[in-house]
């Protein structure tokens, strides 16, 4: 029989994981969202340049989040502290 | 395996094929990728086999998945190296997507086998490590062939103290493709799942349609990650 503390300690440090990673990530995606939009309005003609980069951007700034997520996923579906 | 009783959701769980004592293959994962290589070689195939000057349906697909992979290696390369490097990204490219598309669009959950379900490819970490591998492997071998043994200049620059940087980079590297790719792919079918496991119906398909195209763009920014990797070190 396992601790019952590990279990529920995994399942709050998941939480707090995916929580903060989406943080930062969010912000930096408010960011560059808002200066896309700043530049399509300055200068009309460049959307199509503008918005694929913002997708490949916006993707790497995504995968931030998702290192929290693995890191949420392994501590409760692959939990290397239950024994 | 712990599993997570309340909904069913299973990760972890594969269909074992075993060979020998320790050497044993994840079933579903194989059987997938196998027929997304087959699928993916049969529409290139058809699409390349009767060439015409007013392309058909297919030849026109083909030609605009060769145009887009051409421009990533383009962009990435420059012009005069990104020719002999094309047909490993695009290799890249074609083989995530479709293992991507091919998990979001075919209902394999009519499929019964007996343990595990049938899924897409990359939603199993050893798919997406061994491309990330490769991917390094494709790197390393760009700087020697290109730049000889020069290629190890590049651990020193810009100074000489950032040698230790730039080792664990390499380290870094396919570690964050592998984890970006296989945490994009299980976090749509995971979340497809829970919205499933609470509304099953009509609420699911907007995010089921934001899950295919964040696949699709997995698939662009594996390729375009893997071009720039290979363009940094033979620039």
């Amino acid at each position: 029989m396992v601790d019952p503390i590990i279990p529920a300690a995994s399942v709050i440090a998941a939480a707090i994981a995916v929580g903060f990673a989406g943080l930062g990530p969010g912000i930096g995606q408010g960011n560059a969202a808002g200066q896309a939009v700043e530049g399509i309005a300055r200068q009309p003609e460049a959307e199509g340049k503008i918005r694929g980069t913002l997708l490949l951007s916006l993707a790497f700034m995504e995968s931030l989040t998702i290192y929290g997520l693995v890191v949420a996923l392994s501590v409760l579906f692959a939990n290397p502290f239950l024994g | 395996m712990y599993t997570f009783l309340l909904s069913k959701i299973e990760v972890g769980s594969h269909l074992y094929i075993n060979f020998f004592n320790d050497l044993h293959l994840h079933g579903e994962t194989v059987i997938v990728s196998t027929l997304v290589v087959l699928t993916v070689s049969l529409f290139l195939f058809l699409g390349t086999s009767n060439l015409k000057k007013i392309p058909d349906t297919l030849q026109n697909i083909v030609e605009m998945v060769y145009e887009l992979v051409r421009s990533i290696a383009l962009t990435q390369m420059g012009p005069s190296y990104y020719k002999q490097f094309l047909p490993f990204v695009a290799t890249i490219f074609l083989f995530v997507l479709g293992s991507n598309l091919a998990g979001a669009l075919i209902p394999w959950k009519l499929i019964e086998i007996p343990s595990g379900e049938l899924a897409a490819p990359t939603n199993d970490i050893n798919t997406t490590a061994c491309l990330a591998i490769l991917t390094s492997l494709a790197y390393f071998s760009a700087g020697f062939k290109i730049k000889g043994i020069g290629y190890f200049a590049r651990y020193i620059k810009p100074a000489p103290f950032f040698l230790p940087i730039n080792i664990v980079e390499d380290f870094t590297k396919p570690l964050s493709l592998n984890f970006r790719l296989f945490g994009n792919v299980v976090a749509d079918e995971l979340t497809v799942t829970v919205i499933c496991s609470l509304v099953p119906l009509i609420i699911p398909l907007p995010i089921m349609m934001l899950g295919l195209f964040a696949s699709s763009l997995q698939a662009l920014i594996f390729a375009t990650l893997a071009a720039a990797y290979i363009g940094e070190v033979i620039e």
